[in-house]
C-alpha cells in the first residue's frame, strides 16, 4: 500500500495502532472503540491523533469531537460498500472538517474520481497504481452535475454563469 | 424533447472514452472478468447465458425518430437485427460483441443517448408515464422533473455505490401508468391549495423476492426542494441500508425494518440540513430551461368528431378492434394517443425488429411530431396523432406487423427474457407467454374478457413484475423441472397490490390450462362489465382455488 495525498505520492507519517497495542510516539490512528475508551490519555498525549471509522460507524458519532483529530480514516471493507462516500461528504460539508480524510481498504481505480469529489484528500492505493492512472481516473469527467465537497462548480451553476454572461453581453451590445 | 447542451454532450462523450479504456484493459487481459464486472455493470453490460447483453437507456421512455433510426442501425450492425424493450423503458441488445461496444456507445452518443447507469448499484434510469404531455388530467409534463433527476443522478459522487440498485418513477396523473408505488422512490406530481406544483413522495416499494408496496412519506415537497429531498432519502439509504445480504439490501427492507414513520423522521432530519445548505435548491430558470424542451407541439385546432374515421370503424372490423383497445384519449381536441403493441400472437413480448424500429420512426416523423415513447408494459406509444390520420397510421403499422389490437387485454403480457437468455432464470417465460397468446388470440374472446394484465417472471427476481399482474406467473425450479406458480389480484397502478399465491405450482403442461380455468371462472362469476381485478377483489381467491385444484 502506498499513499496519495492531494495528487502526489507521499511518505505516510501515520501509524495505525491496533486496539491492544501500546501507543507509540508520533502520529497515530486509533479506532473509534479505543478513542471512546481512552479519550483522556489520547488527548493528553503528544503527537498528532487520527481516528479510523469502520463501515457502520458514521461520523455523527464524533461530530462534536472532530477538533481532536488531524485525520479521519474511512474504511472501505469492499469496493461495493459505498457508505464512506456519504461519511466523507458529511465530514466536509456538514461538519466542515478541514483535516485529512483518508480512504483505506478495498477500492477500485475507477472510484478515485468519486472519492476526490466527496472530499477525500488522501487515498491508500495498491502498488499497481501510478500517478498517471490516478490522474486519468480523477479527470474522467470535465464537468459534474452535482455540487459536492470538492467545490467544483456544477453544470447548473455553469449554465447560470453562461446565461448571465449572455444577458450582460446583450445589454452592452 | 430535451436536447443536450455542450455540458450534457461532453459528459456522455467522456463516458464513451472511459469505457473504451476499460474494455481495452479487459480485452488485453489486464482486467480479469471478475475485475471487469463492476465496471461493465456501471454501463449496462451484463454477461448472460450465451453472450454479453447491453442495456440502452431511454430516459423516461422518450425518444425521437432520429434516435429510433439509430437504434435500428445499431441492432443491425452490432446485433441480430432486433432489440428488446424492457419494463424500465430501456432497450436491450442480446448479442453485441464486447469489442464492438465502445463503437456502439459512440454511435449512441452521436444521437444523445447512452447506457449510463442502466445497471449496477446506483440510481437507474428514471421512468415515467408513456403518455406524458398528452394524458388527460396531467398536472404538468412529468418529463421536466425526470430530466432534472436524470442529471442530478448521473455519476452522483456519493450515490454510485449504493447497497443495491435504485429506481425512481414519476407520475403526473391520478391514473398511475408508471407504477410509482412499486419503485424505490415514487413521485406523484400534485398541486397544493395555493396552486403550486410539488411532489408527493412514496418510498420503499419494490418487487423481487420481497414484494412491497411503497409508503407515502411526504404529501408535498416544493419543486425547488425536490433534489434536496431525494438527496436526503438517498443519504439515509446509503448510510443505513443493509449491506450484509444481497437480498435485504433494497431500500424497501430498510423501510420495512425501521417502519415508514421512522424513515420519514430520518429523511426529514436530513432534509432540514440539506435544505439549509441551499446547494441543491432548484432554480426556476433551470426548470424553465428544461420546460422549454417539453412545450406542447404545435397542435392544430381540430374537433374530436371525425366522421370519416367513424365511417371506417363501421366498415373495417380490424380497424375497429384496433381503435377499441390501442387508442387513448388525448388532452388536445382532435388528437389521440396511439399505443403500438409489441405483443403479436406467438412472438416474444417486447421484441422489435430493426425494420420495425425504422417503420415506427418513419410513422412518428410523418404523423406524430417525430416523437416516440417506450411504455413500461413493453409497448411503444405515439403520443400525439391527429384523429383524422388514425386510419393511415393504422395501415402503416399493419404493414409492419405492428397493429396487434390487444393493448390492456389478456395477450398484452409482460414477460422477462427467462431461461432462454438469462442466467438467473429458473424457468422459461417466453414460450409460456407465446402459448398463452396463442390460446387467447381470438379477438372477440379477448374483448369479452376485457382488461386483464398477465405478468410473468422466470425467477424470483421478478423482472416480469409477476407480483403486480392481475394474474402473475412465476417460474420456479422443482427438482430440476420447470414449474409455474400463479398469483392473483396484483396491480401496479394507483391501487397497487401484491398478488396472492393461489396454490401449488403447475407444470409446463398444466399452466396454460390453469390460466384458462382462471379466466373461465371469472367469466362465470363476474357481475355486469366487471373487469377481472374487480371480480377478484370482490370474491377473493376461493372460487379460483376450487376450480384450479378441484381434481387434487
Amino acid at each position: 500500500m502506498r499513499l496519495i495525498k492531494n495528487g502526489q505520492f507521499i511518505e505516510d507519517e501515520w501509524t495505525t495502532v491496533a486496539d491492544e497495542e501500546a501507543l507509540p510516539e508520533g502520529s497515530i490512528i486509533v479506532t473509534l472503540e479505543r478513542w471512546n475508551k481512552e479519550k483522556d490519555a489520547l488527548v493528553a498525549r503528544k503527537g498528532k491523533l487520527g481516528i479510523r471509522l469502520k463501515s457502520g460507524e458514521d461520523p455523527s458519532q464524533i461530530a462534536d469531537q472532530l477538533a481532536h483529530f488531524d485525520l479521519v480514516a474511512l474504511e472501505f471493507p469492499v469496493y461495493r460498500n459505498g457508505r464512506a462516500f456519504s461519511y466523507a461528504n458529511l465530514l466536509r460539508e456538514r461538519y466542515e472538517y478541514k483535516g485529512e480524510v483518508r480512504a483505506v481498504g478495498n477500492v477500485l481505480r475507477d472510484q478515485f474520481y468519486f472519492m476526490v469529489r466527496v472530499g477525500f484528500d488522501a487515498l491508500e492505493v495498491g502498488d499497481e497504481i501510478t500517478l498517471e492512472i490516478f490522474q486519468e481516473s480523477i479527470g474522467s469527467f470535465t464537468h459534474n452535475y452535482q455540487p459536492s465537497a470538492d467545490q467544483k462548480p456544477s453544470v447548473l451553476s455553469l449554465r447560470q454563469r453562461l446565461a448571465a454572461n449572455a444577458a450582460a453581453g446583450q445589454k452592452r451590445g | 424533447m430535451y436536447r443536450y447542451d455542450e455540458f450534457d454532450q461532453r459528459l456522455v462523450n467522456e463516458r464513451v472514452a472511459q469505457f473504451r479504456g476499460q474494455v481495452a484493459r479487459r480485452l488485453s487481459g489486464e482486467l480479469s472478468e471478475d475485475a471487469f464486472k463492476p465496471l461493465r455493470l456501471m454501463n449496462g453490460v451484463y454477461l448472460q447465458l450465451h453472450a454479453y447483453m447491453l442495456r440502452i437507456a431511454i430516459p423516461y421512455g422518450t425518444l425521437s425518430s432520429r434516435q429510433m433510426h439509430k437504434l435500428a442501425d445499431i441492432s443491425r450492425k452490432y446485433d441480430k437485427g432486433y432489440g428488446h424493450f424492457t419494463t424500465r423503458q430501456n432497450l436491450q441488445l442480446n448479442w453485441p460483441a464486447l469489442k464492438d461496444i465502445p463503437d456502439l456507445l459512440e454511435e449512441l452518443a452521436s444521437v444523445e443517448m447512452h447506457c449510463i447507469q442502466t445497471s449496477g448499484n446506483c440510481i437507474r434510469n428514471t421512468t415515467s408515464d408513456h403518455q406524458a404531455g398528452a394524458a388527460l388530467g396531467e398536472v404538468e409534463d412529468p418529463r421536466i422533473i425526470c430530466e432534472v433527476i436524470r442529471q442530478w443522478s448521473t455519476f452522483h459522487p456519493e450515490f454510485s455505490f449504493l447497497p443495491r440498485k435504485f429506481k425512481i418513477a414519476v407520475s403526473a396523473t391520478e391514473q398511475d401508468r408508471a407504477a410509482i408505488r412499486v419503485h424505490d422512490i415514487g413521485i406523484q406530481i400534485v398541486t397544493n391549495s395555493a396552486g403550486e406544483i410539488g411532489y408527493e413522495v412514496w418510498v420503499g416499494g419494490g418487487l423481487g423476492r420481497t414484494p412491497i408496496v411503497g409508503k407515502k412519506i411526504s404529501d408535498f415537497i416544493a419543486r425547488e426542494d425536490l433534489l434536496a429531498y431525494l438527496e436526503s432519502i438517498l443519504r439515509v439509504y446509503n448510510m443505513f441500508g443493509r449491506r450484509d445480504n444481497l437480498y435485504k439490501a433494497r431500500i424497501k427492507i430498510l423501510v420495512h425494518e425501521i417502519g415508514a414513520e421512522e424513515m420519514r423522521k430520518q429523511v426529514e432530519a436530513e432534509f432540514k440540513e440539506v435544505k439549509a445548505r441551499g446547494a441543491l435548491q432548484l432554480p426556476d430558470e433551470e426548470v424553465a430551461r428544461i420546460q422549454a424542451y417539453f412545450l406542447p407541439p404545435d397542435f392544430e385546432t381540430l374537433s374530436d368528431e371525425v366522421p370519416e374515421i367513424d365511417a371506417l370503424i363501421a366498415k373495417d372490423k380490424d380497424f375497429a378492434d384496433w381503435m377499441k383497445s390501442n387508442i387513448s384519449a388525448h388532452k388536445h381536441p382532435g388528437y389521440s394517443i396511439v399505443n403500438i403493441s409489441l405483443k403479436p400472437t406467438g412472438l416474444t413480448p417486447g421484441d422489435c425488429s430493426a425494420d420495425q424500429m425504422d417503420k415506427i420512426a418513419d410513422i412518428a416523423e410523418k404523423y406524430a411530431f417525430s416523437e416516440i415513447r417506450a411504455a413500461h408494459e413493453q409497448n411503444i406509444c405515439l403520443a400525439h396523432v391527429r384523429r383524422k390520420d388514425l386510419y393511415e397510421v393504422y395501415k402503416a403499422l399493419k404493414a409492419a406487423k405492428l397493429a396487434t389490437a390487444n393493448i390492456g387485454l389478456i395477450t398484452d403480457q409482460i414477460a422477462c427474457p427467462g431461461l432462454d437468455y438469462c442466467n438467473l432464470a429458473n424457468a422459461r417465460s417466453i414460450p409460456i407467454a407465446q402459448e398463452i397468446s396463442e390460446r387467447f388470440k381470438n379477438i372477440e374472446l379477448q374483448q369479452k374478457i376485457g382488461r386483464l394484465h398477465i405478468n410473468m417472471s422466470g425467477c424470483i427476481n421478478a423482472c416480469g413484475h409477476h407480483h403486480v399482474g392481475h394474474i402473475g406467473i412465476l417460474g420456479v425450479d422443482k427438482k430440476g423441472v420447470e414449474h409455474y406458480q400463479v398469483t392473483l389480484g396484483g396491480a401496479a397502478d394507483q391501487t397497487a397490490a401484491v398478488g396472492d399465491i393461489v396454490g401449488p405450482a403447475f407444470t409446463e403442461g398444466e399452466i396454460v390450462n390453469a390460466i384458462d380455468t382462471i379466466v373461465n371462472t371469472y367469466l362465470d362469476i363476474r357481475q355486469n362489465d366487471e373487469i377481472f381485478i374487480d371480480t377478484y377483489r370482490r370474491v377473493g381467491a376461493q372460487p379460483f382455488k376450487e376450480k384450479l385444484y378441484a381434481s387434487h
